[in-house]
């Protein structure tokens, strides 16, 4: 069965290149500038959207992606106003994968079931939750598969030989693969490790299997998508609204206009066209 | 009798880590082979003569144990009601209960060949303790504290930094406990195969809450006996403090079978649960995930966390232990609450009449005694565990004393 994550996976591959995901708060600074970020996400080439439902206590983020939620959750947005923003996208962009990524709490004071029903008429493509591992399936990945939604799994340097099959076991549309032993947007993985846990991965699934955490630069997301089936850039993306905000904390042009240059960048890396 | 009593209490968590609703494993991949790991190892452990010897040895010449049990006589007689006794856990080394609990994981973390260490802190005295087992064991530590209770413990601070440790003032999110706590998983994650991350409150991913729940139930194990040696039977009442509920998971645990006994847990209600300045997670909050497991949180109506308020530092948490949690909703344990007021006033009381001078935390369980032991039978008793002393408070009470004229 096909689908937009599908899709995607196919598109590049007949390009000969791996995916460009990215990345971004929903709401963050606002939600007019959000939902034209996501705009200028599209006209720049990108694969995959991965957007993030704010959290006011992000455990496995550094601090871009933590002051992004806090910016997001200052200005109001909450777990509704992301699923308006993913449906509003949907209508605007018919084909463009959009996963939501964040916490489980927000989706379980929501209602598990009222979250996948608002989220499959929102065109919601795939979910990844960062604190639901395999042990608690049950919670929300077997909900969402049923729904019609992909869950799609993180994946570890600790995620060692015995406890991969469980992880990519319940694991669809695409594995993530967290390149460091860290929290987003600090360190970044060598390469060789990024093409031997490629390797690794693809014994266990037939998932295609995309990079993330730590990727800052056109060059990075070339080699990360060239090692493996894509790249996913978040908080390098993050970092340039944080740093073209106007003094009251609203969006600027310039946050969108910048966003827009730098995913350029990116998806001419990925493609093997950088400069 | 060996059989396993099914209607028992005491057999909690089941294999994933539940208690009834509450508990299990919520954290990133980076660290549940980890927790696979740390969960083996205590399963081990547990079933070690070796390691429990190891543990006793150090119980009884390290941190004085067991501690007393004694009886209140000054404050039995103020209150005019039922026999109050004070299970003495601040006379334990560093201070309070929290070093029964440290010195379990330390060696835990030895036996796993681990020599450094990770802890969160709020009021300091699991960090003055986490510090003082790495000093002990020779091993490094580190310990995740907010920047506000760094300024508002600065005692603590100073020890940790004397024995060797390093403090990490947090100042993401609100600069307080939980935040202390998301920043000593993060750094966790970025540093799991060679660290070993020591919680010290009942809460946190399976094994945690057991775990912490085992070390501490030497409180509630001594003081049952000491009380059958006192007064030949089983207290009417006990009571402990709770900010994520460690003191008072220890000293109930080895009660919850005895349906005599009463049980309360006294959260801490800041400026009054209707303000909304309060930690009383139980009285005012709702069931959530945070920090590994599911329980009852103080949190909006999207599922944010919303900051605890207390004159405690180490009450001022906005979520519980698990096993608290189950056993509020099986309604086995009386939760309530007292006020930042309420405590200050049992503080001075028990420094005045006793010679004791508490910390904080257990100030809360005495306020709330204090409001229920006078209408007991004069026959009952009543143990109160004083889980810790108040020397770290100090500098937090007596402006605010001394603004009363109360001093």
């Amino acid at each position: 069965m096909t689908s937009r994550i599908s899709n995607a996976f196919a598109k590049a591959r007949a390009e000969e290149r791996g995916v460009l995901g990215v990345f971004v708060t929903a709401g963050d600074p606002d939600a007019d500038t959000s939902a034209r970020i996501l705009d200028a996400l599209v006209d720049a080439n990108v694969d995959m959207v991965e957007l993030g439902m704010p959290f006011s206590d992000p455990m496995a983020d550094g601090p871009a992606i933590q002051a992004a939620s806090l910016r997001a959750l200052k200005n109001g947005m909450t777990l509704a106003g992301t699923l308006e923003i993913a449906a509003a996208f949907r209508k605007r962009h018919p084909d463009t994968p959009l996963i939501l990524m964040g916490y489980y709490n927000p989706i379980y004071i929501y209602g598990v079931d009222r979250f996948l029903d608002a989220a499959v008429a929102a065109g919601v493509d795939g979910l990844i939750v960062v604190d639901l591992p395999p042990e608690e399936d049950d919670e929300l990945c077997i909900p969402a598969r049923e729904a019609g939604l992909d869950f799609i799994r993180l994946v570890t340097p600790t995620s060692d030989a015995t406890r991969l099959p469980a992880v990519v076991g319940s694991a669809s549309g695409f594995v993530y693969y967290v390149a460091i032993t860290g929290i987003t947007g600090t360190a970044s993985a060598a390469g060789d490790s990024i093409s031997a846990a490629y390797e690794r991965i693809s014994a266990a699934t037939d998932l295609p299997v995309v990079t993330g955490f730590g990727i800052r630069t056109p060059q990075q997301a070339h080699d990360a998508a060239s090692r493996s089936d894509g790249a996913v850039i978040g908080s390098a993306v993050v970092e340039i609204i944080a740093n073209t905000l106007a003094a009251d904390g609203s969006g600027t042009p310039e946050t969108v206009s910048k966003i827009a240059a730098f995913v350029g960048d990116l998806a001419d890396g990925v493609a093997g066209k950088a400069g | 009798m060996t059989d396993v009593n099914l209607n028992s209490l005491r057999n909690q968590p089941d294999e994933r880590g539940r208690f009834g609703m509450h508990g299990g494993r919520f954290v990133a991949e980076t660290l549940m082979p980890l927790i696979l790991k740390v969960e083996a190892a205590y399963k081990s452990a547990t079933t070690d003569a070796d390691f429990q010897r190891e543990l006793e040895y150090y119980q009884t010449h390290y941190v004085g144990r067991p501690s007393p049990l004694y009886f209140a006589e000054r404050m039995t007689a103020h209150f005019g009601g039922a026999k109050l006794y004070l299970k003495r856990d601040e006379l334990n080394h560093t201070g309070a209960h929290k070093i029964n609990n440290v010195l379990g994981q330390a060696l835990l973390a030895k036996r796993m060949g681990k020599t450094k260490i990770i802890a969160e802190t709020g009021a300091g005295q699991h960090g003055v303790a986490t510090a003082t087992a790495c000093a002990l064991f020779d091993m490094e530590c580190e310990v995740f504290m907010g920047e506000e209770d760094v300024h508002r413990q600065k005692p603590n601070v100073d020890r940790m930094r004397l024995l060797g440790a390093k403090v990490h003032p947090v100042t993401s999110g609100t600069g307080t406990l939980k935040d202390a706590m998301n920043e000593a998983l993060r750094y966790w994650v970025a540093n799991a195969e060679t660290h070993f991350y020591i919680i010290g409150t009942v809460a946190g991913p399976h094994p945690y809450p057991q775990m912490v729940r085992d070390f501490q139930s030497v409180i509630g194990k001594e003081a049952k006996s000491q009380m059958i040696a006192a007064e030949g039977r089983l207290p009417d009442a006990i009571v402990a403090c709770i900010g994520g509920g460690s003191n008072a998971m220890g000293l109930f645990h080895p009660f919850l079978d005895d349906e005599t006994v009463d049980i309360y847990g006294v959260e801490a209600a800041g400026k009054g649960i209707p303000s909304g300045l309060h930690a009383a997670s139980l009285t005012g909050g709702t069931p959530g995930v945070l920090h590994g497991n599911r329980t009852y949180l103080l949190q909006d109506d999207d599922g944010q966390i919303i900051d605890a308020h207390s004159i405690s530092a180490g009450l001022d948490y906005p979520g519980i232990g698990p096993e608290h949690a189950w056993l509020h909703d099986m309604k086995r344990v009386n939760y309530v609450s007292a006020t930042d007021e309420e405590a200050l006033e049992a503080f001075q009381l028990c420094s005045r009449l006793e010679g004791i001078i508490p910390a904080l935390e257990p100030s809360h369980a005495l306020a709330f005694v204090s409001t229920m032991i006078g209408d007991m039978d004069k026959d009952d008793i009543v143990i109160l565990n004083m889980c810790g002393r108040g020397d770290k408070d100090l500098g937090a009470v007596l402006p605010k004393l001394e603004e009363r004229g109360l001093l």
